[in-house]
């Protein structure tokens, strides 16, 4: 039985095409994926995001159980911050990559996939020692993703506070249509904007009240069709494509959310032996230079030599042309480096390139 | 969605319009309107063959890449190179501007078990 969020109702009504996703009915796109993305890069989009999980971790030793999970350090951050991380296994390999929700030392929460959320949920459940009580919360929270230029603009009269006085990634807890709602400034878009959690009761209440409120800024419902290009456009990890039970953090260029030189955490052994050793592979960026859209799976190869493989490409609907997210040998990681790409039974030039793909900055000049 | 009176139809989406001995090819709006926003199409060289049922080209959305399958077999007349540089196309105007590739028809014989519009239409609803 597939799950459905507070949403979809609403979502139907949008004239939404709706997918199965990680056990769940979700949008995948309104009226389209390319103007659902640009519409986000350029005014602002709201996303149903409800599918992801959310754990919760407190109790006496809450802080200390969190720094055994993750390979970041949230001693790092400050009460009300939010921070990046993945959860290992000892062997490196990735259990999930969520944000953690920094209450104070005695309360976590903590966002997971949805493809992960059982597993992650079990994992933490396990392995979270002392006294700290794990619980599956998901169910307690819907949550939408405002994201684009106008996002602030588009909260500020629905707000008590000021939206701009939550900066990159903290987060208040403030009422929002009569719901108490956590809201970060986060996002996976590269876009300025925010998250929202709160009573799934609250959804459709909350939606209407922002989509009404980002009428006049051009706001958009976005599925995640349009999630997934521009999360690639930033080059922003999807597990089950950059990381995975067989890839590591490191692999997949997250070395700064991989903190060393914390006294203990799982997957640590693993992980200093890999950096201390040397990576197999690395995850670099590609742009095509001749015509072709790279799509996961498709073979890399170099003067011909097969060298890895796509996790994630699409054309991006901003620079208009094939981009990738590839994992090679570590020795062509080097921008300018050309390698081909295998569409069907051609192979296609392609450059590697710095990540992010689509620069904010330098889309802005070029538009002058 | 329009199903036009005077194009044959297959259950693989395509539409084929017959003048004399020449069949021109395209995606219905039916299968443009379900793959979204299409961003590279892949087309046979001129002068190259097609066979009934097997495929002749790709069509690429944002998310997937799709199979084009010819209608009929024959040689290929003509190429519409505008879509390859403009494949949104497809989706603006997939029974004029977006037509795909020109066919001289080997086996008129083929043609018989094309779909009319109408029965095409009653496909379509039935596989939604």
């Amino acid at each position: 039985m597939l799950k459905r969020t507070p949403l979809y109702e609403t979502h139907k009504a949008l004239g939404a095409r709706i997918v199965e996703f990680a056990g769940w009915e979700m949008p995948v796109q309104y009226s389209g994926v390319i103007e659902e993305h640009l519409a986000v890069r350029n005014n602002c989009g709201l996303f149903d995001v409800s599918h992801m999980g959310e754990i919760e971790i407190s109790g006496e030793d809450a802080l200390a159980a969190v720094q055994r999970l993750i390979t970041n350090d949230v001693e790092r951050v400050v009460d009300g911050q939010c921070q990046y991380t993945a959860v290992c296994y000892p062997s490196g390999g990735v259990v999930d990559d969520c944000i953690v929700y920094r209450f104070d030392k005695k309360r976590f929460l903590i966002c997971v996939n949805a493809s992960n959320t059982e597993k992650a949920f079990k994992w933490m459940r396990e392995n979270g020692q002392g006294a700290a009580a794990v619980r599956d919360v998901s169910a307690s929270y819907a949550q939408l993703a405002l994201q684009g230029p106008f996002s602030a603009e588009v909260l500020r009269p629905l707000l008590t506070i000021d939206p701009e006085s939550i900066r990159h990634f903290h987060f208040a807890v403030t009422p929002i249509k009569g719901y108490d709602a956590i809201i970060s400034r986060t996002g996976y878009t590269g876009e300025d904007g925010f998250e929202l959690y709160f009573d799934p009761r609250g959804a459709v209440a909350i939606w209407q009240a922002i989509m009404e409120a980002g009428k006049k800024y051009g706001i958009l419902p976005i599925g995640l069709g349009a999630r997934d290009t521009l999360r690639l456009e930033m080059g922003y990890p999807l597990y089950g494509h950059e990381l995975s039970e067989t890839i590591t953090p490191l692999e997949a260029g997250l070395k700064k959310y991989v903190r060393l030189e914390k006294p203990d955490f799982i997957g640590k052994d693993a992980l200093v032996k890999q950096a201390s050793g040397g990576l197999a592979r690395t995850l670099v960026g590609i742009k095509m230079s001749d015509p072709g859209v790279p799509r996961a799976g498709y073979e890399i190869q170099k003067a011909g030599k097969k060298t890895g493989y796509v996790t994630s490409g699409t054309l991006s609907p901003s620079l208009k042309l094939g981009i990738a997210m590839c994992l090679v040998e570590p020795g062509l990681k080097e921008p300018g480096t050309e390698l081909e790409c295998v569409i069907r039974d051609r192979k296609a030039k392609a450059v590697v390139t710095k990540l992010p793909f689509y620069d904010k900055k330098a889309a802005a000049g070029a538009a002058k | 969605m329009e199903f036009p009176k005077d194009l044959k139809y297959t259950k693989e989406h395509e539409w084929l319009k017959v003048e004399g001995n020449i069949a021109t090819v395209g995606i219905t709006d039916y299968a443009q309107d379900s793959l979204g926003d299409v961003v590279y199409v892949e087309l046979p060289q001129e002068g190259g063959a097609v066979t009934k049922n097997e495929p002749f080209g790709v069509v690429e959305s944002v998310k997937a890449v799709s199979d084009l399958y010819s209608p009929v077999s024959g040689s290929v007349s003509e190429v519409n190179d505008a879509i390859i540089d403009s494949p949104e196309a497809i989706n603006e105007d997939p029974y004029g501007d977006a037509w795909m590739i020109k066919v001289e028809i080997a086996n008129p014989g083929e043609l018989d078990d094309l779909m009319t519009a109408d029965e095409y239409q009653k496909y379509v609803e039935e596989e939604k």
